[in-house]
């Protein structure tokens, strides 16, 4: 068997961390995602500039010097507005801003971006007969684009949501290089006091494969459920 | 009037100097380098490899989808830390003058990098070899053409229009993955902002003036890649445009 030294638990929490990681920036990124398409498709040009600015900044910039600036300067900012709180209301907030904090928050904005893409493409999909038809029944807008709009996308967005999924996934990795203790830090610290990197960085590695492997399969059988009902051209 | 608000502007801060600039340069030059000399690497090794992928013989094509497989199922940082450190341990290494290059962090960092984005490149070429219209390939045969010229004259080529919109973003994520070169000691752009963030603790100003750096260095190669697009697809641009 595999003899991971007494780090064995350790990997462990940091695949739990991982995980934990990758499903909350997951759930921030599609919120994201769809206000970023609602705001992009509107007809308000101050939201549609938000929006577009929004996602060519963060194309524009490594994942990385966005984190570091998310972790680095998040709390120089949240002192900065503690100061200010406190001479102004006297009121004493402070909050700690964390390597796990700063990782949600940065990939979830980061993908963010690409899901508001992914959404765009799948709401402009969905045919407007039927946007029009909701509205010839009478459906408020909030209602045409929950009952209409949404499950029908769904279906043309499930791919990208895949194809971001995995790069998400491998993304969390980065986390480690702002003091997160995930599998990468433990995988790290332990390689370097053992003198073994390939016993410790390769069943991390197998980790992240049997990660992304499982959800292709998942998004897979997701992409069969969505589409029941939809003659496809290559079956 | 700009230039003297901006001349003002200068002579109060101290993190923005000549030594700082003349850092981030030189970490410029240093992300440059990486990313280009790795993407060269990696497009060469995998137009060879694309093709292998395409042939039926499992045997061939296994291993290469093995590969990309691997390189594509795990985080880059992880394939950098396996190489950093991993070289060191190879037993005898340190005897050979293999080890006079691989001490460096540079040419692991770039063996991980051209690993990876051969990875990428190799799977974007296949998809677009394994497009290829019938008709293209059946009029080659009806000329005669053996497979090396028919891949010469018709399929690398037309694959190379349907790649080049996927190389481009392959491109652009290769620029971000190179941040992390920073992270084994090497001085690229990030590398700079994070030695002037430690010496300032000034995060805002080195970090945002670094990311504004890649979203130059972003833009320039969406132009470019933009040019050689309608360069590359000039024959199906409409009659008259």
């Amino acid at each position: 068997m595999l003899d991971l030294k007494g780090y064995g638990p350790a990997l462990l929490n940091g695949a739990v961390v991982t995980i934990e990681l990758a499903f909350l920036s997951l759930a921030l990124a599609l919120a994201l995602g769809l206000i970023g398409a609602a705001a992009k498709l509107s007809n308000n040009r101050i939201a549609v500039g938000i929006a577009t600015s929004y996602t060519t900044l963060i194309r524009g910039v490594p994942d990385l010097v966005m984190m570091l600036l998310f972790y680095y300067g998040g709390q120089v900012g949240v002192n900065m507005l503690s100061d200010y709180i406190w001479e102004a209301y006297e009121v004493d907030f402070f909050f700690q801003f964390d390597p796990f904090i700063s990782g949600v928050v940065t990939i979830g904005l980061i993908f963010g971006a690409y899901m508001t893409e992914t959404f765009r493409g799948a709401f402009l999909a969905v045919e407007t007969g039927q946007i029009e038809a909701a509205r010839a029944y009478g459906f408020s807008s909030w209602h045409t684009f929950r009952r209409v709009m949404v499950p029908q996308m769904l279906r043309h967005a499930l791919p990208g949501i895949g194809n971001n999924w995995q790069v998400l996934l491998k993304t969390t990795a980065l986390v480690s290089i702002i003091g997160l203790t995930d599998m990468v830090r433990v995988a790290e610290e332990a390689a370097k006091a053992e003198r073994m990197p390939f016993h410790f960085f390769i069943p991390v590695a197998c980790v992240y494969l049997a990660l992304t492997a499982g959800s292709e399969l998942f998004i897979k059988w997701l992409d069969k459920r969505a589409n029941v009902g939809v003659i496809q051209e290559n079956g | 009037m700009m230039p003297d608000f901006l001349a003002s502007w200068l002579d109060q801060n101290d993190i923005f100097n000549a030594m700082t600039i003349m850092e981030y340069w030189d970490g410029a030059v240093t992300t440059v380098q990486l990313v280009f000399v790795s993407l060269i690497i990696g497009l060469v090794c995998a137009v060879p490899l694309a093709i292998l992928r395409t042939v039926r013989n499992p045997f061939v094509s296994g291993p290469v989808w093995l590969y990309t497989y691997l390189f594509r199922g795990t985080p880059l940082l992880i394939q950098l830390y396996i190489i950093y450190y991993g070289v060191a341990q190879i037993p005898g290494i340190q005897e050979t003058f293999w080890w006079e290059i691989f001490r460096e962090p540079f040419y692991p960092a770039l063996l991980a990098f051209a690993l990876n984005t051969c990875a990428y490149t190799t799977e974007i070429i296949r998809g677009a070899i394994m497009s290829t219209p019938h008709g293209e390939i059946e009029a080659a045969k009806a000329y005669g053409m053996n497979w090396f010229m028919r891949m010469r004259r018709i399929v690398l080529p037309s694959a190379a229009r349907r790649a080049v919109q996927a190389y481009s973003n392959e491109v652009i994520f290769m620029l971000h993955s190179s941040a992390i070169a920073s992270v084994v000691t090497i001085v690229d752009l990030t590398g700079a902002a994070r030695n002037i963030y430690s010496r300032f603790y000034a995060p805002f100003d080195a970090f945002i003036f670094v990311a504004l750096c890649y979203m130059v260095l972003t833009f320039i190669l969406v132009f470019a890649f933009r040019k050689l697009e309608n360069h590359l697809l000039r024959h199906q641009r409409p009659v008259g445009s």
